[in-house]
């Protein structure tokens, strides 16, 4: 290839860089939440009155369990008995 | 684990607005900002349908991709939320999202526009979970209370579910499979990007 052709090639594939996509990840300045089976309350791993029964705040696990068991049993009625 | 994820029955939604109600009051969220509404098509006329509609929590949102201040965020269980603090209220969100989510509170001079609001999953935002912070400025952490959203856990009709993608999509199955019909989820392939979205019943298929 000619020397301009390489020139073009690279100017053309640095132009093409622009075109990628930014990562949708957490962008720099924007806080971090925290993880939702850490719960609520000021207290680690002790929750609130408003926490729902069935699992520990702080296990990721229970947390996820519940949450599968409060679906089922709360929105799906076929699972009961009519 | 999955993603949390919002399935509209419009089989089953009598478009009571209990949902709509339910989110006001849980959130507090202030006058002029619906973060829920119910959308009726065909209105009137025999065999209407309505539908829950809110912010979706797209597995590809395009209200993140907008953003110039990059203020949104996805949780690890698939919830899309933003940083206030960080957003200046351009409204692009409103653009982009196909389900006219994003929410502007119109309390400035000028009726200025606000930061957006929109749909948390009831997960809060990024200030101390359960804090008055949060509540103050996204509402209630229901998740962070191993509850699942209130507008799905109030539906008279469980018309509106929410919670872990697979097993909603399992109770939605069984329905279809005991009714026979109303398999179409509005919204679902939009939202997370369904093969089968928009496209129309196989004939013979019952609607």
């Amino acid at each position: 290839m000619s020397r301009p052709g390489w020139l073009f090639a690279v100017v053309a594939l640095a132009g093409l860089a622009a075109c990628s996509e930014k990562p949708q990840t957490n962008a720099e300045g924007v806080k971090h939440d925290a993880a939702p089976w850490t719960g609520t309350g000021t207290q680690a791993d002790a929750g609130t009155v408003f926490t729902a029964p069935g699992w520990k705040v702080g296990d990721k696990t229970a947390w996820q369990q519940g949450l599968k068991s409060r679906t089922q049993n709360g929105q799906n009625e076929y699972n009961k008995e009519n | 684990m999955a993603r949390m994820k919002f399935v509209c029955d419009s089989e089953r939604c009598i478009e009571c607005n209990g949902c709509v109600t339910a989110c006001k009051n849980e959130n507090e969220v202030p006058w002029g900002v619906n973060r829920r509404r119910v959308v009726t098509l065909n209105d009137g006329v025999p065999g209407e349908k309505s539908i829950s509609v809110a912010c979706m929590h797209c597995s590809d949102a395009p209200c993140m991709a907008v953003c110039p201040v990059q203020c949104f965020y996805r949780t690890e269980e698939g919830v899309v939320l933003h940083d206030k603090d960080v957003c200046i209220g351009c409204g692009y969100c409103s653009y982009a999202c196909p389900f006219g989510a994003p929410q502007f509170p119109s309390q400035g001079t000028f009726g200025v526009r606000g930061k957006m609001d929109k749909c948390t999953f009831c997960a809060g935002g990024p200030e101390a979970n359960g804090s008055e912070a949060e509540f103050e400025k996204y509402g209630r952490n229901r998740l962070a209370e191993g509850k699942l959203p209130a507008c799905a856990e109030m539906c008279s009709t469980k018309a509106l579910l929410a919670g872990d993608g697979d097993v909603v999509a399992d109770i939605f199955r069984t329905r279809v499979v005991q009714r026979g019909k109303g398999a179409e989820v509005w919204g679902w392939g939009t939202a997370y990007g369904s093969q089968q979205a928009g496209n129309p019943p196989a004939e013979g298929v019952k609607r």
